[in-house]
């Protein structure tokens, strides 16, 4: 295959070939960059909430007096525990994908901040239900729920993810440590593989995970979410049961509709922009590719048709179809082979603005090979058409009237 | 001549339907996408109180007394002291405190309804005039209100809908919690678009601001009267110190009062700064304040500072203008394709003596005419985009609709693409040399 006529033919038409050139430039910089935020999104969507939440569900409810804490707490566990298929009831502050209960400024000195990390409290056996996985250290005894005073208990022996004990501690282990917040002591006695924050807002994995567990008594600040423990093929009747029962079991209370689910419905309710935004990208990466497949069928189309003598010509002096489809193709590859090396050159570019107005990651390089073969093979098939158009013109016609 | 040149027009678009139908389509596509995106940020990022916006300022003083941090900003909110201080010299023309709403128990005496959560705001009697809420029944509560804990509340037209099927409810009892509020104005359906007034904490949200563009709340009742029917009850935006148990929140460590002033002059708007400034070195000298840093932005400022609009939004427009752009570069190519095979043509139009600007003109009025008809398709892939916006579940999604100036936009943009696609190749068409033309027919 000679590849210097092509090249010469090209010259003689630098602005067609610099626009379908600039065309696939541009769509290979989004498509890249695209893609790299579609699976951006979608891995945040995988995030690990350390708990098993296939078994689990909150039921919460709201508008009744802090007086009420301890006989509330006594009514709906007790009435919940009834439902069946229920294996336990918990009082607990949040649970993953709930609504947040709260984050403090946690100090190793009392005086520097360290990080924010969000706290969750529960009731006994809070963790066991909830399937927190320890990678050191123990669960909580009895004697270690403490009551509240407030917010929480005055020093409390806690439960750190490992993401928090490697952020406090870098590379020590965090059994025996102690940290503070205000006036409030905390000495870890266990760490946990995992366990999210409620509500993150997508700091990456590493942030989402700096998470305390406070193991405290019911009762005050402590009440009015309840974590439901079933197995994973009772959950949904035995949600269904908790969220009708509460007006029997507290008439008095208002059952919060939004946050009254199974966690796997909260993880996809708290996900549902970005699956919507996923959506919308693969939705503009096939109308971009239809379009450019559309721009190199037109223009393929316009210059088969205006050198149908001179393929007749070369027809009649020997070329078989095969060169001639060739010759099409390879005028293509050339075309979107410029249009790629200005299109890496875009992309990076691009993603180097976004990194710095919006929370997008650094764009894998490997992505780039892998937009380039697309393209090449989108290129081929969209010019498939009218090359074959070419192929097929009889040697006659460079007969005919010259 | 340009209703020949227009004729002109449709002769060759219809001559060649699949490259005209092609080429309509990829304007419709990018002008649908840039359309949709452009009119949601244009709903999201308008101004919610046109024409009084610039008056209106938000206050900000740094009420922690704790040393030892670096403070660049002051808090988004003030704890009680600092706000009802400043609140209560009345140096401004108008002057409100906000909490952040929260939902409380809510139900009507006389309603056979179950109690239903319902966020509360409580804020001070200037709040209505100040914001231009539009009141359908009754009005705001007067001043004395706010000093004497009267126990009243506004309710929005959506409660009223609700809990009174609509009718005047004004004079009626509606129970917040354990306390019953005498109904005192009912307003009209009201949607500022951000809901401003709650606007604050953006700078750490990192761009996940839709929460901005909800309801207003259902439930307003004045500031003063809510210290007493919901201590204990308030959130805060946040402490320098953990609050003890049962402390009340007027002493609480906590920032959790905002305060909107609207200032009518500049000489006023100066002044106030002044004034903030003053406060705040004068409670720093006292101790009780540990910085002196203040600020007194305009809403539309405080907007900007807390990076209203949601930056899924931005991105999203910036990728629909990169795909029109990609649609330009298509039709460009395609143009070029469709005006140097009529060369001929245009060739014997020269040689008959056409000028260069006729030919330009003729081909500009094709693209034009082109770019019409993809405006309209772009018109209606607009209308289905809009609507896909509208099935989604963010706050906004209800507010998304196209007006007449989006309507107007799309056409304009539209035509303006197209013509700019046109320009390249119709000046090409102008320069082909008759004589080689006419040599090859």
């Amino acid at each position: 295959m000679q590849i210097q006529p092509i090249v010469s033919a090209l010259r003689k038409h630098k602005l067609a070939t610099a626009l379908i050139a600039l065309e696939i430039a541009l769509a290979c910089a989004v498509l890249v960059n695209a893609t790299s935020m579609i699976v951006g999104r979608l891995s945040a969507m995988h995030i690990n909430s350390g708990v098993d939440e296939a078994s689990l569900g909150a039921i919460v409810v709201t508008g009744f007096d802090p007086k009420q804490a301890n006989d509330l707490n006594a009514r709906m566990v007790a009435g919940l525990r009834a439902i069946p298929g229920v294996q336990s009831v918990h009082v607990v502050s949040s649970v993953p994908f709930g609504s947040p209960w709260g984050s403090m400024g946690v100090t190793l000195d009392r005086k520097h901040y360290v990080t924010v990390p969000e706290f969750y409290e529960g009731g006994p056996g809070t963790p066991e239900a909830l399937g927190l996985k320890l990678v050191a250290g123990r669960f909580p005894a009895t004697d270690d729920y403490q009551p509240l005073q407030g917010y929480l208990p005055l020093s409390s022996r806690v439960l750190i993810t490992r993401a928090l004990a490697e952020k406090l501690w870098p590379g020590e282990s965090p059994l025996g440590k102690e940290f503070w917040s205000g006036k409030n002591q905390f000495r870890v006695i266990g760490e946990a593989a995992h366990l999210m924050m409620s509500q993150y807002n997508e700091e990456g994995e590493r942030g989402a995970q700096w998470t305390v567990f406070v193991p405290t008594q019911p009762g005050g600040q402590l009440s009015g979410t309840y974590l439901i423990r079933a197995k994973p093929q009772d959950l949904n009747r035995v949600m269904t049961a908790a969220r009708a029962k509460v007006a029997k079991i507290a008439p008095d209370v208002v059952l919060d509709h939004d946050y009254s689910h199974t966690l796997p419905t909260l993880r996809t309710k708290f996900f549902a922009t970005d699956r919507a935004m996923a959506g919308l990208l693969v939705g503009v990466i096939v109308a971009l590719l239809g379009v450019t497949a559309l721009g190199i069928v037109g223009l393929a189309s316009f210059w088969v048709s205006q050198r149908t003598k001179q393929i007749g010509i070369r027809r009649a002096l020997g070329a078989t179809r095969g060169d001639i489809l060739s010759y099409f193709q390879t005028e293509n590859f050339l075309i979107v082979s410029f249009g790629i090396v200005l299109g890496v050159t875009f992309a990076i570019g691009i993603n180097l603005v976004l990194m710095r107005h919006f929370e997008v990651a650094r764009l894998p390089y490997w992505y780039l090979p892998v937009g380039a073969v697309v393209l090449w093979i989108l290129g081929q098939l969209a010019v498939l058409a009218p090359a074959l158009r070419a192929a097929n013109v009889p040697p006659v016609v460079a007969t005919r009237s010259v | 001549m340009f209703t020949y040149y227009l004729d002109l027009a449709v002769r060759s678009l219809r001559r060649n339907p699949v490259l005209t139908f092609l080429m309509v389509l990829a304007i419709a596509v990018g002008i649908g996408a840039a359309m949709t995106t452009l009119t949601v940020m244009h709903v999201l990022s308008g101004d919610p109180l046109p024409g009084k916006s610039a008056h209106v300022f938000y206050a900000q003083v740094d009420s922690d007394p704790t040393p030892g941090y670096k403070h660049t900003e002051p808090p988004d909110m003030m704890d009680y002291r600092s706000a009802t201080d400043l609140w209560s010299t009345h140096r401004a023309d108008r002057q409100a405190l906000v909490t952040v709403p929260k939902p409380l128990k809510i139900r009507a005496s006389d309603s056979s309804l179950p109690p239903l959560m319902e966020p509360v705001l409580f804020t001070t009697s200037d709040f209505f005039p100040m914001f231009d809420v539009p009141f359908e029944y009754g009005s705001g509560w007067t001043a004395a209100d706010d000093t004497d804990r009267a126990r009243v509340a506004v309710i929005s037209s959506d409660l009223n809908n609700r809990l009174f099927g609509g009718k005047d409810s004004v004079g009626k009892t509606l129970r917040v919690r354990n306390a019953d509020l005498r109904i005192v104005g009912v307003l009209k359906p009201w949607r500022p678009s951000p809901l401003f007034y709650d606007v604050r904490g953006g700078r750490f949200a990192n761009g996940d601001t839709a929460g901005y563009y909800g309801k207003p709340e259902g439930v307003f009742a004045p500031f003063f009267t809510g210290l007493d029917i919901n201590e204990g009850n308030f959130w805060w935006f946040n402490c320098w110190a953990m609050p003890k148990p049962g402390e009340r929140m007027v002493n609480a460590p906590c920032n959790w009062v905002g305060l909107w002033v609207q200032l009518d002059s500049p000489a006023k708007v100066a002044a106030y700064r002044t004034f903030l400034d003053h406060y705040a070195q004068q409670q720093k000298a006292l101790g009780r304040i540990g910085y002196t840093e203040t600020r007194l932005r305009d809403l539309m400022d405080w907007l900007a500072f807390n990076h209203f609009v949601p930056s899924d939004v931005k991105l999203q427009t910036w990728l629909a203008f990169a795909f029109l752009a990609i649609c330009l570069f298509n039709t460009v190519g395609l143009l070029l394709a469709k005006f140097m095979r009529r060369a001929g043509e245009i060739g014997i139009r020269r040689a008959l003596g056409a000028s260069r600007r006729a030919v330009v003109a003729q081909c500009l009025t094709e693209a034009g005419l082109i770019g019409l008809i993809g405006g309209l398709g772009g018109w209606l892939l607009t209308l289905v985009g809009l609507w896909l916006v509208r099935q989604q579940q963010t706050p906004y999604s209800g507010l998304v609709h196209m007006d007449v100036s989006m309507f107007i936009v799309t056409f304009v943009l539209a035509i303006v693409v197209s013509l700019i696609a046109g320009a390249l190749p119709a000046s090409r068409a102008s320069h082909v040399a008759p004589a080689l033309q006419i040599k090859t027919l």
